[in-house]
């Protein structure tokens, strides 16, 4: 090929690396996502096509049935998935870069070898592309089947655990030496294998707890596997498109280890979370108030501002549509409402955001946790439904609580705070919730969706 | 200045260029923002067709074909599966605008 062509082709992929950077842009706002989800799709259709019509390319038959059976299949399971289960959904996707990356860099090597020579950048390049493909693969399993109940959702601890995932990791670099050195398949093969039990070993420790932080870890992997990928293509398309990817994934991670005040490293070293931990640390001897739906209804109504708080309970027990109705039942009686969103409430970042949208709740009611705090203390009632270490006051004052540090939602500051629970059982993170034993605080026994279908009946029945 | 230098130089402005637009995007959309991510990373299909297109067609089938074809079929499913629920999620967000007024 001529360096004219070459420059023909890069220059169609620098358009398609322009049109991926307009699409994440236009996430600034809801306004014009659409538009630049349209311009990604754009990006990617052009990167394709230019792809498909390079002469290096000489067989279709292969590559147009994966389009095509890709195509079907991505597009029924998008269609079809709930969006509750759009964590899964994610950690799936990523699964599929992942071994893609590794499969590519196989093939490159097969393909390399047959034209002639395969120089020792060209091997670092395809090593370090498996590897993280690997990792990204294996790990990204993981994620998928504690989030979609498959696996244990506790974290899987054993003594040496980090040792040994650091004897592994060193393994594997030796074997990538070995095949820079040899430049034969076996070592590559091996190092690809351990790079697989690896992904798998890093992510059993992690406890459901911190689930939306694996999600986002490994959205950040799966684009450095394509950066990885691109240097061993010598494509500045791929290397410029897994850098973005790489970069958000590593923001979305920053901003959840915030919001669980976590460190990074503590995640990934895992053990949070599950079962096993439980500390109480609530006043011996205090009880709880309980309330009945009368009760709360009563108070809605008669209140001007209410703030409601989901959490991941809302979406276990699919009552996003029932909170719509009671939303729409308090604003046809004048009461101001909004929606309070911590940013680790659900499986993954904005996953309530999008919960709330699909039940049709205007997203210009729905507020992020910095927007809304200071309006607690004006509101007439906080209620809770299927959140708990979000809102545990212990956060702020409790020194010796391990949610000591996380930034909550103020909810107790309101009047009156009901919380929609289905038992008195432990958050999340296995912790007790000084919340509960507040004054102005009284608890909703229940599933959230009938609570909610009960307060909406009980608002109708009454308010005329 | 060898190739992969200049990649190297790509990745880190890029880096620097990822930085500044996510953090533009509003955590509202940070779900969609993975879900679109995940459909661009899977630009790695680049690489996936030059693979599976390696071979001149003789009507046999080696190794090399079938690591593309599934490297390809891996790709594609994250492009429209990514994609698709994206457009699905913001579409969802839009149709609240409207009704709020």
């Amino acid at each position: 090929m001529t360096s004219f062509n070459q420059d023909i082709f890069s220059l169609v992929y620098l358009i398609a690396t322009i049109l991926f950077i307009l699409g994440l842009k236009g996430l600034a706002s809801p306004k014009t996502a659409l538009r630049g989800n349209l311009f990604a799709m754009i990006g990617m259709m052009i990167a394709v096509v230019a792809t498909i019509i390079n002469p290096e390319v000489k067989n279709y038959g292969w590559l147009t049935a994966g389009l095509a059976i890709g195509a079907l299949i991505g597009s029924t399971v998008a269609l079809r998935i709930q969006m509750t289960a759009m964590p899964q959904l994610v950690a799936a996707l990523h699964s599929f870069v992942g071994l893609s990356a590794v499969l590519v860099a196989i093939g490159t090597y097969f393909a390399h070898h047959e034209t002639g020579h395969v120089d020792s950048t060209l091997m670092i390049e395809l090593a370090a592309g498996s590897f993280i493909g690997a990792i990204t693969f294996t790990g990204s399993l993981i994620a998928f089947g504690k989030l979609q109940g498959l696996l244990g959702s506790n974290p899987v601890v054993f003594k040496g655990q980090h040792l040994l995932n650091l004897a592994m990791a060193l393994l594997m670099l030796g074997c990538a030496t070995w095949f820079v050195a040899s430049d034969t398949l076996l070592p590559f093969l091996v190092m690809t294998l351990i790079a697989l039990i690896l992904g798998f070993t890093l992510i059993i420790p992690i406890g459901g707890a911190d689930m939306p932080v694996v999600v986002s870890m490994l959205n950040s992997y799966s684009g450095w596997a394509a950066a990885a990928t691109g240097f061993t293509l010598g494509n500045n398309l791929l290397i410029t498109t897994g850098a973005l990817v790489g970069s958000s994934g590593a923001i979305l991670s920053y901003i959840m280890c915030k919001a669980m005040n976590r460190g990074f490293i503590s995640v990934i070293l895992g053990g949070f979370g599950g079962d096993a931990a439980v500390a109480t640390t609530s006043p011996a001897g205090k009880g709880v108030k309980s309330a009945s739906s009368e009760d709360v209804a009563f108070m809605l109504e008669n209140s001007s501002k209410v703030i409601i708080v989901p959490g991941y309970g809302m979406a276990v027990s699919q009552a996003q549509h029932a909170i719509k109705e009671l939303y729409d039942t308090l604003v046809e009686k004048g009461v101001e409402v909004k929606f309070a969103i911590h940013p680790v409430a659900g499986r993954m970042p904005g996953h309530m955001n999008v919960l709330l949208a699909e039940s049709e709740i205007p997203y210009d009611c729905v507020f992020e946790m910095d927007e809304i705090n200071s309006e607690f203390s004006t509101c007439d009632v906080a209620f809770v439904i299927g959140a708990n270490d979000v809102v545990n006051p212990d956060a702020k004052t409790n020194k010796s609580s391990p949610l000591y540090g996380m930034p909550i939602l103020d909810a107790y500051k309101a009047k009156q705070v009901f919380v929609n629970k289905r038992s008195m059982k432990v958050g999340y993170a296995g912790v007790d919730n000084a919340l509960f034993y507040f004054p102005n605080c009284s608890l909703v026994f229940g599933d959230a969706k009938a609570v909610s279908e009960q307060l909406v009946a009980n608002l109708r029945g009454t308010g005329h | 200045m060898s190739p992969t230098m200049i990649g190297i130089y790509v990745f880190v402005l890029s880096c620097f260029v990822g930085y500044h637009v996510i953090w533009g995007v509003t955590p509202a959309l940070h779900t969609p923002l993975m879900a679109v991510t995940n459909a661009i990373s899977a630009i790695v299909v680049v690489g996936a067709i030059l693979v599976a297109g390696f071979h001149p067609n003789e009507g046999q089938t080696g190794p090399i074909e079938l690591v593309g074809f599934f490297a390809v079929l891996l790709a594609s499913i994250n492009i429209f599966g990514g994609f698709v629920v994206t457009n699905r999620i913001l579409a969802m967000f839009k149709n609240k605008k409207k009704n709020s007024g």
